[in-house]
């Protein structure tokens, strides 16, 4: 539960809320930016993610570094999972 | 040193490993509690107790939301579940939480609506598709969740939806860690601090535990690297006789926290007086109500929750367990009555419950040995 899943920040979908397309490993989901209003991403900037809300911003080599700690947690699976879930299954908006 | 060579930098940790074994002082055994169940999996995944001095030991902290939960609370929740109109939502670490009566997931097997949710948001999502349903949302979690509860609540009260209502078991890492430290069968050296709990409270509210308990603590990320150098830290201030809060994961966790998560928080939740944990007992201003101004939103204050006590199965010693004052394999039940495919408890439902990541890591490799034949 405390593990976080990084992903890229591809398009800002709304600003109130503050709504973000995020992509992780290629799979594109709606994220919510509030915890993080104080210094919002920018398209092109890496978060991490928890629950379908972006937590915190890496650089890039963190988040692939993230992305490796998964894998090697045997994790990898699960946060995939939980990414396709956010936003109940919608259709991919790719 | 099986899995060195998967880890990013096998040299750099091949260095900070020899580092921990001369920092180490011979004969002195020193206990050091991961506080997070994220690092407790990692720990057990890693083999990094294999990889340490033999005087090092790892003590498994409070950390994992479903395995501090009591019992009643599931069965409370699950409770709701069966009023007609209501859909209960959970995230999938609390499916297979057995209450007193069987998990979500054996609910849910009976007829009950029971639905996985990721994200608070999509149970108020749920609840907008669904306008003549309640929906209900079971949300457990430390600070690292919280404030995504409250940011839904807060969606919820500004869009004027009122067929959803939060059921809050959010709890509080310090209170918790305050009662460890204050029990008398507990003697630690030193904390390795939870690293996305600290991503939004910062490493402030941890200074009281080297002001007035003198001892170390430094914030931790999740690679195999950062609990190393963690541990180097947290040794050399053993060393030097020092008590500091120290930040290992800068990358992160900023020092003063996050403020705007923060603020979500404090404008929703307030702390309860007090609240029942697994193991520890009830524990003053340790969980997260919801605030008058969000009454409505508040699962507890919609229905008359039945607030039901439950004791753990008596065989079960998860709270010894979760005190840090048995190891896993010494509870009655693991491995027997007790493992991840039939979990009387939640420290064997979570991957970071300790008894789960200790049956799935040691027990295996045990048992596996056992099976080998000698040369």
């Amino acid at each position: 539960m405390c593990l976080a899943i990084p992903g890229k920040i591809v398009e800002l979908v709304s600003e109130f809320p503050p709504v973000a397309m995020v992509d992780v490993t290629g799979v594109r989901r709606r994220v919510d930016l509030g915890v993080l209003v104080d210094d919002l991403p920018r398209v092109g900037d890496w978060v991490l993610i928890h629950v379908g809300f972006a937590l915190s911003k890496i650089g890039e080599q963190e988040a692939e570094e993230q992305m490796r700690t998964l894998r090697l947690l045997g994790e990898d699976r699960a946060a995939m999972e939980e990414v396709r879930g956010y936003g109940l299954e919608e259709p991919d908006r790719a | 040193m099986k899995f060195v060579d998967e880890f990013r930098d096998p040299a750099v940790i091949k260095q900070t490993i020899e580092e921990i074994h001369k920092l180490a002082e011979p004969g002195r055994h020193y206990r050091l509690m991961e506080v997070c169940g994220g690092h407790t999996h990692a720990i057990y995944r890693f083999g990094l107790k294999d990889l340490l001095p033999p005087g090092i030991e790892f003590i498994h902290g409070p950390g994992c939301p479903v395995c501090v939960l009591p019992m009643g609370r599931i069965d409370d929740g699950l409770g709701l579940a069966k009023q007609d109109g209501v859909i209960f939502t959970a995230f999938g670490d609390m499916m297979r939480v057995p209450g007193a009566h069987g998990s979500p997931l054996e609910h849910k097997a009976k007829g009950l609506d029971v639905r996985i949710v990721y994200s608070p948001t999509d149970a108020l999502k749920l609840a907008r598709a669904n306008p003549d349903k309640h929906v209900l949302f079971f949300a457990i979690g430390f600070e690292t969740t919280a404030p995504s509860t409250a940011l839904t609540l807060m969606r919820a009260k500004a869009e004027g939806i009122r067929n959803f209502s939060v059921f809050s078991n959010h709890v509080t890492i310090i209170p918790a860690l305050r009662a460890i430290i204050d029990s008398p069968d507990m003697r630690l050296d030193g904390f390795i601090g939870p690293g996305h709990v600290s991503a939004i409270i910062g490493c402030r509210p941890y200074e009281w535990i080297s002001r007035d308990a003198g001892k170390p603590i430094v914030v931790s990320g999740f690679e195999p690297l950062d609990l190393l150098q963690s541990i180097v830290m947290l040794l050399r201030q053993l060393r030097a006789g020092e008590a500091k809060v120290e930040n290992q994961y800068r990358r992160v966790v900023p020092w003063e926290g996050n403020r705007g998560a923060l603020a979500a928080m404090a404008e929703v939740f307030e702390l309860r007086p007090y609240f029942e944990w697994r193991g520890l007992g009830f524990i003053s201003q340790s969980a997260l109500r919801i605030r008058d101004a969000y009454a409505v939103w508040d699962t507890e204050r919609v229905f008359s929750v039945a607030g039901v006590r439950v004791t753990d199965p008596k065989a079960a010693q998860c709270g010894e367990v979760l005190k840090g004052v048995l190891k896993p394999a010494q509870c009655k039940l693991f491995g027997r009555e007790c493992s991840p495919e039939h979990p009387v408890g939640a420290l064997m439902v979570s991957s970071e419950g300790s008894c789960a990541a200790f049956y799935t890591y040691e027990h295996r490799k045990a048992a596996l040995a056992d099976l080998t034949v000698p040369a």
